[in-house]
């Protein structure tokens, strides 16, 4: 019994048991394309991070009150900032681009008989320059207009969209809270944070208008920093450190209480976390691959009554114990090749729909590809090979009395 | 059928001399066959009968080399079987012998043709040639028209037809049957039988065959009777012993 004939034995040994080698096949699909699918997902979430790194401009220094020791550790009762400490710290460190105080607030504004929920920022000039915002239509408000506080407002792209139709929005008026304003700009898209908000779900106005008409006081939230290409994060962020410490009036044996955040590290930490994801939904994955291996394994194991008695049939007219066992062998490669291959290919499908749902770059990487086949074509073969070779081990007429 | 002495010379085309078969060890050993001799002829027809548990069974599975004897000597047409690997057992019955068995044994989900081509698999025939063989037997069997019929879809006298089929499908020597009619209703069981006269008959296959049934075994041309692992009796049927 030579190559062909053992393939087209075992090609009609599956088709005989369809509903086994669709079950078989099922397994393995499931298994090989959940893993895969996590995993390359989560690759791209990772890459997806870096580059928010990239977009973010490598010199963005974040000014906050109170100590962030950890995710969820508060700033309360730390006092804020003022208006004052960007100008001081604009005057007296060298080497910065930009400098931007900010204040936000989520409200409601509404034009014409549409309303959104959005966050208004009062910042400065400066906020458009160290954000790495860019201007689709309209312009920015000038220092004059900031120092006078005029009700102006630039857009985001998705406030464009929930309160405008096609028409330029520029020079039409808006309503924030008790005030209109007129809107004289909008922000081109920047699209998802790495933290998944929507950047463009914003409005921004001039620092002073948004402390008299919306907040009423005249705290800063947190103090954008943008530093030149070759200056030096950790001198930029003593000298801030200091600068700050010496606003506040802090004795030398207080601590801190404000926080220099390099946002490069929160982004490096944020892809720190994404990887754990990936890392856990691939062991979620994992587990749903075993799964897929347990069910392999009982079908096989349920089915090997009938097979024994196969195996007996087989032996009794004459085969030997390495033809049976060669002919379930290239049934159990031919079942897990194949669904190893439909897994993969069913995962780049789903990658590819998921990806441009998720607005993920996607990436291929072979390595997952092949240890998801190797190990469910392992589960496929070790199953499908060991309960026959048992059996092809029985004497004949043992093999045909299996109950 | 010769009226010849069962007791053949040098010319036997099976030869068993004192064989035994003991299973299980020490104090739970159980010996169903406790010295058997016998010699076949080619062109018998040999029905083995006996009570259930005198051993016919056991020798059948060892004339068949699907079991192997604990002590005694087992000769094919000179050849020492008891010294035969396993692989060297399968291709004895590959060759020389074909099965017939109570439970017909047939593949399920499967074709009476593919039943029937299967031995010939492993024999290493062509497709061709497979399936002019397998066509051949079924219709020697008269089953031509359902070659291509599940074994589900057809009757328990025509799957075992077509047990029948596949077993005589590689023109054996010895064709053996265990208890063939034993699922049949009496009708069928004797068309089963007429049929294994006239392969006897017409192909000269030598058939052996265990039946517990009287009148399925006077189909025979000799008559080997077991009782507690030995041969009681051995008579050309219709004599008395």
């Amino acid at each position: 019994m030579m190559g062909w004939t053992t393939l087209l034995l075992a090609l009609r040994e599956i088709r005989r048991n369809l509903m086994r080698s669709f079950l078989t096949v099922l397994g393995i699909v499931i298994g090989v394309a959940a893993v895969v699918t996590m995993v390359t997902l989560g690759n791209g979430a990772t890459q997806a991070v870096s580059d928010q790194i990239t977009s973010l401009g490598s010199n963005l220094l974040l000014l906050r009150p109170g100590q962030r020791l950890g995710p969820g550790s508060s700033s309360l009762g730390a006092p804020s900032f003022r208006a004052a400490d960007a100008e001081a710290i604009k005057s007296q460190i060298g080497s910065l681009t930009a400098v931007a105080p900010a204040v936000s607030r989520t409200t409601l504004v509404v034009v014409g008989s549409k309303n959104w929920a959005t966050s208004v920022t009062g910042s400065t000039e400066d906020y458009f320059s160290a954000g790495n915002w860019k201007l689709a239509e309209g312009r920015i408000f000038s220092p004059t207009e900031e120092r006078a506080g005029k009700a102006v407002c630039i857009i985001g792209a998705t406030v464009r969209r929930e309160l405008f139709t096609e028409h330029s929005p520029v020079g039409d008026m808006m309503r924030i809270r008790q005030f209109s304003c007129e809107v004289i700009g909008v922000l081109a898209a920047k699209g998802q944070s790495a933290m998944g908000r929507d950047q463009d779900d914003t409005v921004v106005m001039p620092l002073r208008t948004v402390q008299r008409r919306l907040t009423g006081r005249l705290d800063v939230t947190n103090i954008l920093i943008s530093m030149m290409d070759d200056a030096s994060t950790t001198q930029v962020i003593n000298q801030v450190t200091a600068l700050m410490r010496e606003q506040r009036k802090l004795a030398d044996n207080e601590d801190d209480n404000f926080s220099v955040q390099d946002t490069k590290e929160i982004a490096k930490a944020l892809s720190g976390t994404i990887g754990t994801m990936t890392a856990l939904l691939g062991a979620v994955a994992a587990v749903s691959l075993l799964v897929g291996g347990i069910g392999i394994m009982n079908i096989m194991l349920v089915s090997v009554t009938e097979r024994t008695r196969e195996i007996g049939i087989r032996l009794a007219i004459g085969a030997q114990e390495k033809e049976v066992l060669l002919q379930f062998l290239t049934e159990a490669v031919v079942l897990s090749a194949f669904g190893g291959l439909v897994g993969l290919l069913l995962a780049a499908v789903a990658c590819y729909f998921l990806a441009s749902l998720l607005a993920l770059p996607l990436i291929f990487s072979p390595g997952i590809n092949l240890l998801a086949f190797g190990f469910s074509a392992a589960i496929g073969v070790i199953f499908g090979y060991v309960p026959a070779r048992r059996a092809a081990q029985l004497d004949p007429i043992e093999a045909l009395r299996h109950e | 059928m010769k009226a010849e002495s069962p007791h053949a010379g040098t010319d036997a085309l099976i030869t068993l001399a004192g064989i035994t078969k003991t299973y299980g060890h020490g104090q739970a050993a159980f010996q169903a066959l406790s010295g058997i001799d016998l010699a076949i002829r080619q062109g018998e027809f040999v029905a083995i009968m006996g009570p259930s548990g005198s051993g016919k069974s056991t020798a059948m599975n060892i004339l068949g080399c699907l079991d192997t004897p604990t002590s005694g000597a087992y000769l094919f047409e000179g050849v020492h079987v008891e010294h035969l690997s396993r692989d060297q057992r399968a291709l004895l019955r590959r060759h020389y012998l074909g099965f017939v068995f109570q439970g017909f044994n047939l593949l399920a989900r499967t074709t009476a043709q593919e039943n029937v081509e299967l031995p010939l698999l492993y024999r290493g025939e062509t497709a061709q040639a497979r399936h002019e063989l397998a066509l051949g037997a079924l219709r020697s069997v008269g089953l031509e028209e359902w070659a291509y019929h599940t074994s589900s879809e057809l009757s328990g006298g025509q799957q075992q037809r077509v047990a029948i089929a596949r077993a005589i499908v590689t023109n054996p020597k010895v064709l053996l049957a265990d208890e063939p009619t034993g699922n049949l209703d009496s009708k069928r069981g004797h068309e089963i039988m007429e049929l294994l006269v006239n392969m006897n008959r017409e192909h000269g296959i030598t058939i052996l065959m265990v039946t517990h049934e009287p009148d399925i075994a006077a189909y025979a041309g000799r008559i080997v009777h077991f009782v507690d692992g030995k041969i009681a009796r051995d008579a050309v049927n219709g004599e008395t012993a």
